[in-house]
């Protein structure tokens, strides 16, 4: 790794076009007072991307907003002015970053304002916290809503009572009122070769995400993990450029496979692979880049990650199917990471330890998400059980500075990474 | 029997935490079974038609110390998940046959998935709730749901449930809403005559009573509160809102009382008074549920509110309805649903005037002087000014 002090963060080609790609997407977002695009606010988990390019619409991720909030630390003046309006300390920073933000002329990262949704898709997939904060976002904008309600996956099987219910509100609630927003007639065909699209950028998107069972391995499935879901969770799955962005993203993977890399670094490239973990849990976003180097300086790569799923459970076999092209569409959200129950989640946790030959398990448990935090200690200590690999637990916030604490993240990794050093040992001495 | 007999019985309910009469009940028949629920809503009807006990698990309140629960969650999740799961790990649900997980939250969600795996013997469901209202499409997934839940139960049971039972069942919790509801209005006509801690108590048995017997003591209080001389205070009339799902100690809803404010009305367990009209004993029961559910039944922040101008209305209407002079909004710490709703409805709330504060609790809150005081300037301001 290099390790000379470095003001510019080394970045892959793909990396690069990722944020080409986001950029231009803000800045078709803000420019539609010009062009006339209208515009459907909607969530990562449930994104129906596809779907929504079919009325010449736009996508406008809320979340990926405070995201980016977050990264160019904006998103705590933005949380405190929620709670000033009266928003409650203890929900979900995400919703008050978004809520804050509005009341801070609700600029994109391009410094132009954002237009007011057309309209809001409330696909409530995984989250609870979901349908309150459209309820909140349609106080603020008044604009037309549409529901999309994702029955819970409580049994950790999707019924067909479920399914009927999804695609019934697709065709009679969504598409109709997408039409009606948009002004465009639905065409099923077009939804179609979207939906081709996406299923080609997925494969490739899989196969990304299964390099990391490579020795070393040639991504970081959490940090790195976070550029290479871009794409395919926000405005851009079922485009070309999608296609064009997971073809660019595995040659350059193939490749640092074969030179036997390991992964990019805001730092240059990882030289030396000590420890690979598995991460539970949606990172910080407000020191992502602190966050990321207590990993990598201690030689630590996140081999596989649960939040690189919540956006579609790709790596699990599903795909979009444009033979069909509605189906499909529920099948997605009721797949998506959060909309599975603990059990599924323990199975897949399991798992990812076993396949990517992993250290552990690590949970970065997110205060402002019950829906990923309830529950993660039992998982921790299930995994552990089944494993027999050590587990660990550090708390964080998605955009709230206020809940990042450096000095305690880092004390918990260090003790962590000394207690796998301790368990080789033992293995060794038994050997 | 005198209303002080009343509360007396059900306050001894209330402090049992080992459930002792739902126990009496099952050990009285080796065939019988008991169903837990959570808050804020199922359909106990189908419980009661298979000849089980519908028992409502509403946390371990401020009398139990939880020890293991507490290794379970995150300093920022809620009281209640915790205390149930002590519940759970110290055996006092041992004699519980299945549990229903609502759709309330994350994490009562997630719970389900949490007792799936600690108790893997049970018969555990997360019930969910259509959030589409309409008949065709969220009331035909209602109804399969309900299907399913009743095919549980069957198989748990090892008996059918017939429409018939199930029609029985609809009239028996007709009765019980019938009479909760009376009881409320009682209240609110006469707050003086039906103290909040009194209501809440008779309101609670109904969680661990066989509904006949929570009918009965339903029909006792009404008549033995009616006669019942009481002095009347100078009061000012409130709701309270927020309180749906984790409960507030007894000396919370006391001390709102004692700061000044008569509670007119509230959303502690909201189940007893979900449904908001009769159930048609007419036709397909499952149906007629669907339908109560879907166009009857009351507003809580864990149902979403398809159309804007609706937000808040409910608890306009109920201001209204009551005579309220003003709104406690007063939700536990760390409840999503609640606190995030919270800002729509104050603002609904100040549209018409109604006077409103917030404040925050946990089920084994303690220290309650803040609270008074906060109460009673509230109850102040409004005598002095509104």
């Amino acid at each position: 790794m290099n390790t000379n002090s470095q003001t510019e963060v080394i970045k892959d080609s793909s990396m690069l076009l990722q944020k080409t790609m986001i950029a231009e997407n803000y800045d078709e977002l803000t420019n539609t007072e010009e062009t006339g695009k209208k515009i459907s606010a909607t969530f990562v988990p449930g994104n129906l991307n596809e779907l929504v390019m079919c009325f010449d619409m736009l996508n406008n991720l809320p979340e990926i907003n405070a995201i980016n909030n977050g990264m160019r630390k904006k998103s705590g003046a933005m949380v405190m002015q929620a709670e000033k309006q009266g928003h409650s300390e203890d929900v979900c920073t995400y919703v008050k970053a978004d809520i804050g933000s509005m009341s801070r002329g609700n600029l994109a990262p391009n410094g132009k304002p954002m237009p007011s949704p057309d309209l809001l898709l409330l696909s409530y997939t995984g989250c609870f916290t979901f349908m309150k904060w459209f309820e909140l976002l349609r106080h603020e904008y008044g604009c037309e809503t549409a529901m999309l309600h994702v029955p819970y996956e409580g049994d950790g099987v999707v019924t067909q009572n479920m399914r009927d219910y999804v695609v019934k509100q697709l065709k009679e609630v969504v598409i109709p009122a997408l039409e009606k927003v948009s002004g465009v007639k639905f065409d099923i065909d077009r939804l179609r070769e979207n939906l081709r699209n996406s299923a080609r950028a997925e494969d490739d998107f899989v196969w990304v995400l299964e390099s990391a069972k490579n020795k070393p391995s040639p991504i970081d499935a959490y940090f790195g993990g976070v550029y290479y879901i871009g794409p395919i969770f926000t405005a851009f799955r079922g485009t070309d450029k999608a296609v064009e962005y997971y073809q660019l993203l595995r040659k350059e993977i193939e490749q640092r496979i074969t030179e036997g890399k390991g992964p990019i670094t805001p730092e240059g490239d990882m030289q030396d692979e000590r420890y690979r973990l598995v991460v539970e849990g949606p990172p910080n976003w407000t020191n992502f880049r602190e966050f990321w180097k207590m990993f990598y300086e201690d030689g630590a790569v996140v081999v596989a990650s649960t939040y690189t799923k919540v956006g579609g459970v790709y790596d699990l076999g599903f795909r979009h199917d444009p033979d069909n092209p509605i189906e499909t569409l529920a099948d997605y959200c009721l797949g998506c990471y959060t909309n599975r129950n603990l059990s599924q989640r323990v199975d897949m946790l399991e798992n990812y330890v076993n396949d990517y030959q992993a250290d552990g398990l690590l949970i970065n448990s997110i205060k402002s998400c019950n829906s990923f935090s309830a529950g993660q200690l039992l998982m921790m200590q299930e995994v552990e059980k089944r494993t027999g690999k050590p587990g660990a637990f550090i708390e964080t916030d998605l955009v709230d500075p206020r809940y990042f604490s450096a000095a305690n993240v880092k004390n918990r990794l260090e003790s962590y990474f000394q207690m796998i050093e301790q368990k080789r040992q033992g293995i060794r001495s038994a050997a | 029997m005198s209303t002080a007999e009343i509360t007396a019985r059900c306050k001894s309910l209330y402090d049992d935490l080992d459930f002792t009469s739902a126990r009496a009940w099952k050990n009285a028949d080796p065939e019988r079974k008991v169903i837990g629920y959570m808050p804020v809503y199922v359909p106990r009807e189908i419980i009661h038609a298979a000849g089980m006990l519908p028992l409502g698990i509403l946390g371990g309140g401020d009398q139990m110390e939880v020890i293991h629960g507490d290794a379970y969650y995150q300093s920022y999740i809620c009281r209640i998940p915790r205390s149930t799961i002590e519940l759970g790990l110290t055996k006092k649900l041992d004699f519980v046959d299945g549990m229903l997980f609502p759709s309330i939250c994350d994490v009562i969600r997630n719970l389900s998935g949490m007792w799936q795996l600690m108790f893997p013997d049970s018969y555990v469901r997360y019930f969910d709730v259509p959030q589409n209202y309409d008949d065709n499409i969220g009331g035909k997934y209602y109804i399969e749901e309900l299907r399913e839940l009743l095919s549980g139960l069957e198989k748990l049971g090892g008996k059918p449930i017939t429409d018939a039972a199930l029609r029985e069942s609809i009239a028996v919790y007709n009765e019980n809403r019938r009479l909760i509801n009376a009881v409320y209005d009682f209240r609110a006509e006469q707050p003086s005559k039906a103290p909040s801690v009194e209501v809440y108590l008779l309101m609670r048995a109904g969680m661990v009573l066989p509904v006949e017997e929570h009918n009965e003591l339903l029909n006792d209080y009404l008549a033995a509160a009616a006669v019942e001389e009481r002095p009347v205070r100078d009061n000012c009339r409130i709701v309270i809102n927020g309180a749906f799902c984790e409960q507030p100690p007894l000396n919370l809803i006391r001390s709102i009382e004692m700061a000044g404010c008569y509670i007119v009305d509230d959303d502690y367990m909201l189940i007893n008074r979900w449904l908001l009209d009769e159930v048609s004993v007419e036709g397909d029961p499952l149906a007629r549920l669907a339908d109560a559910f879907l166009h009857f039944s009351a507003d809580s922040a864990a149902k979403y509110c398809d159309r804007a101008q609706d937000v808040g209305q409910y608890l306009l209407s109920t201001v209204k309805k009551t005579g309220a002079e003003g709104v406690i909004f007063t939700a536990p710490s760390f409840c999503d649903p609640a606190l995030l709703e919270r800002p729509m409805l104050a603002d609904r709330m100040d549209e018409h005037n109604v006077p409103h504060i917030s404040f925050k609790y946990a089920e084994n809150s303690g220290q309650m002087q803040p609270i008074r005081e906060q109460a009673g300037t509230f109850a102040d301001s409004i005598k002095l000014w509104s």
